[in-house]
């Protein structure tokens, strides 16, 4: 399913990793983590660092408590797959549960379908503001694939300019 | 880092944790409850303090709080707020239900 969306051409490949997690919450943190070692090598800003930690975690917790309904099963996974590609950052996001019908709406500011569970619907706009680009691809009954870039290490190049 | 609980007056202070995501979040929202009912407090401050994370699962704790305690005339703070979690709260335009304290 991942492979639906239309891969963008932007060079080739220098690292990439590939996690799969069960889709409790104990792995949001982990999640976070593993991210933020593995674009250590690219001499991410803090601010970069804290955006993409954020946008991960809006991924993963959606797949978590919209996807698999917040059953808090280990039978359930979470994948996480990111690529490198010269200092550009995609993270892929997906999972196996109920999808989302229709992804526009869910995408819109305070639109959430769990307001009993205290969710803003703020998700999705943060995943917007702090990567570059956000691609969200849904199926009712298959799952949900969310698809973000950055590039990081603007900071390195400016400190290099002075 | 665990959150920690105060009542001063008519004020629950709130020392957040070093991370606050949906792992942490229910746990400090059912927390705070139980101190608002039982201690009957009008008000709520977090402090951010320590807290160098936030997602979108802070903004649910401060809103649910926020209905709580605002049919009562209750109000909520927030102190030590650096520009990361500034931003996070304007962009979720709690900027007319939280007063950042400087
Ligand atoms: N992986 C997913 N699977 C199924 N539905 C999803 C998924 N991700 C998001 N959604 C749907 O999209 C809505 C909006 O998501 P968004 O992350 O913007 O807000 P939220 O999760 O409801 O609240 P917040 O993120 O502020 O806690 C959700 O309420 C849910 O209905
Ligand atoms: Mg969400």
């Amino acid at each position: 399913m991942i492979e639906i969306i239309e891969k963008k051409d932007i060079g080739t490949i220098t690292n990439e990793m590939r996690l799969e997690f069960a889709a409790v919450s104990d792995n949001e943190a982990f999640a976070r983590m593993a991210v933020a070692a593995f674009i250590t090598p690219l001499n991410p800003t803090l601010e970069e660092l804290s955006d993409v930690k954020t946008a991960v975690s809006e991924a993963v917790t959606n797949a978590i408590i919209h996807g698999y309904e917040n059953r808090g099963s280990r039978e359930n996974k979470v994948c996480m797959y990111c690529v490198i590609r010269k200092d550009v950052l995609e993270v892929v996001i997906s999972d196996q549960g109920c999808g989302i019908e229709n992804v526009k709406r869910a995408m819109e500011p305070l639109y959430t379908t769990r307001p009993e569970l205290e969710r803003s619907g703020m998700g999705f706009a943060f995943m917007e503001a702090f990567m570059d680009e956000l691609q969200v691809h849904s199926e009712v009954g298959e799952g949900t694939v969310v698809r973000m870039y950055k590039k990081i290490g603007l900071g390195s190049w400016i400190d290099r300019e002075e | 880092m665990d959150e920690e609980f105060k009542v001063i007056d008519n004020y629950l202070m709130i020392r957040l944790p070093n991370e606050i995501d949906h792992h942490k979040s229910v746990d400090i929202s059912a927390k705070a409850d139980r101190y608002i009912v039982s201690k009957k407090v009008g008000n709520v401050v977090f402090d951010f303090e320590r807290t160098t994370f936030m997602d979108s699962s802070g903004i649910g704790i401060i809103l649910g709080r926020y209905k709580k305690i605002s049919c009562f005339g209750g109000r909520v703070y927030a102190v030590n707020v650096d520009s990361r979690i500034r931003r996070i709260l304007l962009l979720s335009g709690l900027e007319n239900i939280v007063e950042i304290m400087e």
